[in-house]
């Protein structure tokens, strides 16, 4: 069934679904890291035992999502070798480093930690197992800085020089390389995105149980605290967005192009197309609605500036417009969307209707998946939108790849759709039975504690540890 | 700093990621490997429970021989991995199925024969997997023009299937001793029998792939057996002897803690043999190590970083094995 298709395009289609499989689950665990951070930190400082709760609670969900962003991260750091040898052969003396650091400095912090932090509770003290939370929490932004600066790096290549075997070498300095042009964009965006996708979930999870039972502690507390970050960062993200945007226009002029759908150069200010059907082949945008010089508006600061179109760069040159047309909206429409759910919870707050409005957890609810939609959808833009390039202008995609026949990359796909359907649909299912749980007083610790500690404490008495904790914690709940 | 060696220097911290590697995920491998011989119940749980809060640490340490060869030995990363394709995908995936099993046989009491099923294979397949690519390395793979230039079923040989079955069978030994160490009761008793077939096994499995090693090229040969280095390589054999000899003794005696060490010691001292055989190539026959490295600047700015957190990463990795020190209990599903 493969044989009309090249080895290159098997492999693009691989690292997309793998890559896209892999980044729910870190854009969950960068997020949820913080909460729980911070709902321990509540803990220690309030001593109310729904945090307590709500941090096991949600441990439990972590630890889940954790062993899947870590399975199949793994995947990722091996394909790139697997599949793009050329690429890795290219560009491993500059973005091979960055990875390195983030092996040393964050994998290796999670995971250090996650144990102590997941099975430990009842074997370090409070502020020693705090101090293991804000270690994986701090890895798991410290990850994100690195991998976030090498795609940056090939979004916007800089600081490098090109050696006699067509490498790229560090040429001018490693901090050119790392803080490379797009860098501080992608990094505020995409954390971001991470932070508002976890307060998505959560929110979502809290008002499915304010739906069953509005008098929940643990579902009213955390669908408050979710509410307050959908109205409070949300704003903060379209910000980012749209400076992230003019940064892009600046570097990758051809990629904000394919996404406005602006085919036709305008010299008198571009239209904003809000919809349309883009057609490559002819071209242009079919039955498109769209407001004049609101492009220019938005682009340049300026509704008659004039802006380029498709048609001023050579076809060859072009991503799949489509794709990213399409994907970009979808990003968009649902950040306008969080920023809707969180001026009507404001709104319900201010009347007092918070934990009352059916209507608002119903919204809140749908909108739980929304971040990760949002956070592929946005994935998609910037990669499709950087093609037909790897590293941005330099290296074709085409001349990344590895020597591999068709057939065997063809078979390891067929595997990969299979296996990861397979787990992380597994994966998936479990998560949000746990998530089903409504959560309730003397939340239980990730359930395979490995309880008898030291081979001294028989590990009867720890359970009662455990429990008294919990009984002391919910008294002044 | 001018007059370091930075790729001898780099080809050593990869080695030690490697066996650092081999040792932490080997026993966590070994222990999937044999939980079907495990009573299913106290035994099983009590034999998972002891590696819950490791696996994921363990396996940075493969990130960490991945990503380093990336950023300090591109071009042996972009040979040994197309060359090695079919195997590495099919470790990746008999981790991840692994290693999500691992969560969901708690999650899932039910489903659990299922899930630890998935564990002993996606063990099995991933331990097979890395021996195998051992013996396609040992035995050579086809370079032209800085690129891989053989099919993608070249790594099959008799011997590459000898060093993929050694590696299960060594790994199932770290894994037995591993419980002998963890556990009480029943399954340390179980783990006990086991350890003693299997540390027969894989003594047979080290004689064996060390016979075979010097006859797939004339330079593996003079490496072991020319004089002077005769005289050094010839200390190999011999520790493997002893510690075999401590192993089966303190197997005996009933010791907990000193078989592991002697399954750890075999494991080193096969590992050294490997680099004996193969220094100072990266990739044989042909690419030695100081080919295969990316330039200096990029070898030195990871190395700079690297000595002051590899040290800070061995404290908190040690700290975590230090909090769950001692026997696990049997406590699963609350």
């Amino acid at each position: 069934m493969f044989e009309h298709l090249d080895a290159v395009f098997l492999a693009r289609v691989q690292f997309a679904f793998t890559v896209s499989f892999h980044f729910i689950f870190p854009a969950f665990s960068i997020g949820l890291a913080s909460y729980l951070m911070v709902l321990e930190g509540l803990w220690l400082k309030t001593g109310r035992g729904v945090y307590a709760n709500l941090y096991r609670y949600w441990l439990k969900i972590f630890a889940v999502g954790f062993g899947m962003g870590v399975v199949s991260g793994i995947v990722l750091s091996y394909q790139f070798g697997t599949n793009w040898s050329e690429f890795s052969h290219k560009a491993g003396p500059v973005i091979g480093p960055l990875m390195g650091y983030e092996v040393i400095t964050a994998f290796f912090l999670e995971a250090g930690f996650l144990g102590v932090m997941l099975f430990g509770i009842n074997k370090v003290g409070k502020r020693l197992h705090f101090f293991a939370t804000c270690m994986v929490a701090l890895g798991t932004f410290v990850s994100a800085f690195w991998i976030l600066s090498v795609n940056s790096w090939m979004q916007t290549p800089a600081g490098f020089e090109i050696n006699a075997q067509g490498q790229f070498i560090v040429g001018s300095s490693w901090w050119d390389v790392i803080f490379n042009p797009s860098f501080p964009y992608r990094l505020v965006h995409t954390v971001t995105a991470a932070y508002l996708t976890t307060a998505f979930a959560v929110g979502g999870v809290g008002a499915w149980h304010l739906l069953k039972d509005r008098s929940n502690v643990g579902a009213r507390k955390m669908f408050s605290m979710a509410m307050w970050m959908a109205v409070l960062v949300t704003p903060v993200q379209i910000f980012a967005g749209d400076l992230h945007g003019l940064n892009t226009l600046e570097h990758q002029p051809v990629k904000v192009l394919a996404m406005e759908g602006d085919f036709e150069r305008s010299p008198n200010g571009a239209p904003l197309i809000l919809f349309g059907l883009p057609d490559e082949e002819a071209a242009t945008v079919h039955f498109k609605v769209a407001i004049p010089k609101l492009g220019s508006l938005i682009l340049r600061h300026d509704p008659n500036a004039p802006l380029p179109g498709l048609e001023d760069y050579p076809r060859e040159e072009w991503p799949p417009v489509a794709v990213v047309f399409w994907s970009f909206r979808i990003m968009v429409a649902i950040g306008f969307a969080m920023l809707g759910l969180g001026l009507w919870s404001l709104l319900a707050r201010h009347r007092k209707r918070l934990y009352e409005s059916r209507a608002l957890h119903r919204a809140a609810v749908l909108m739980g998946p929304a971040g990760f939609v949002a956070v592929i959808a946005g994935w998609i833009t910037t990669e499709v939108g950087r093609q037909p390039y790897t590293v941005y202008g330099l290296l074709k995609t085409a001349e990344s790849a590895s020597p591999l026949d068709a057939p065997a990359v063809a078979a390891s796909l067929i595997a990969f759709i299979v296996v990861y359907s397979a787990v992380f649909g597994m994966g998936i299912y479990y998560l949000l039975r746990l998530m089903a749980n409504p959560p309730h007083r003397g939340e239980t610790t990730p359930p395979n504690v490995p309880s008898h500690a030291a081979g001294i404490t028989p590990a009867s008495s720890l359970e009662a540890t455990d429990l008294n904790q919990d009984g002391g914690a919910h008294g002044k709940s | 700093m001018e007059n370091l060696d930075l790729p001898l220097i780099w080809a050593g911290l990869i080695c030690f990621a490697i066996f650092a590697y081999v040792v932490l995920d080997g026993f966590d491998l070994g222990v999937g490997i044999l939980s079907p011989v495990l009573e299913p119940g106290v035994e099983r749980d009590q034999a998972i429970n002891s590696i819950a809060p490791f696996w994921d640490g363990n396996e940075t340490w493969l990130v960490m021989g991945g990503g380093g060869l990336l950023a300090v030995f591109p071009l042996a990363y972009a040979i040994i991995l197309p060359a090695t394709y079919p195997l590495m995908i099919a470790m990746l995936l008999g981790l991840v199925f692994r290693g999500a099993a691992f969560e969901f046989r708690w999650r899932d009491p039910a489903h659990q024969p299922l899930w630890d099923l998935v564990i002993t294979v996606g063990s099995t397949v991933a331990a097979l997997a890395q021996g195998i690519t051992i013996g396609a390395i040992l035995q050579g793979i086809e370079v032209e023009n800085n690129a891989y230039a053989g099919g993608w079923l070249d790594w099959l040989s008799p011997f590459s299937i000898l060093t993929g079955i050694s590696v299960v069978i060594g790994y199932a030994l770290l894994g037995a001793t591993w419980l002998i160490r963890k556990t009480e009761g029943g399954c340390q008793r179980h783990a006990h029998r086991l350890a003693y077939w299997l540390a027969i096994a894989t003594v047979l499995a080290l004689v064996a792939v060390s016979a075979a090693t010097p006859f797939l090229y004339t330079d593996y040969w003079y490496r072991w057996f020319e004089m002077p280095q005769v005289l050094w390589t010839a200390q190999v054999p011999l520790l493997v002897a002893i510690c075999t000899g401590v192993l089966f003794w303190s197997l005996k005696k009933g010791h907990e803690l000193m078989p592991f060490l002697m399954a750890l010691a075999l494991f080193l001292l096969g590992f050294i043999g490997l680099c004996i055989s193969i220094f100072p190539n990266m990739v044989p026959p042909s690419i030695s190590l100081w080919e295969a490295a990316a330039p200096r600047d990029s070898q030195l700015f990871l190395l700079v970083g690297a000595v002051f957190i590899i040290p800070l990463i061995l404290g908190y990795t040690g700290w975590a094995y230090w909090v769950f020190r001692g026997k696990v209990g049997t406590e699963g599903y609350h």
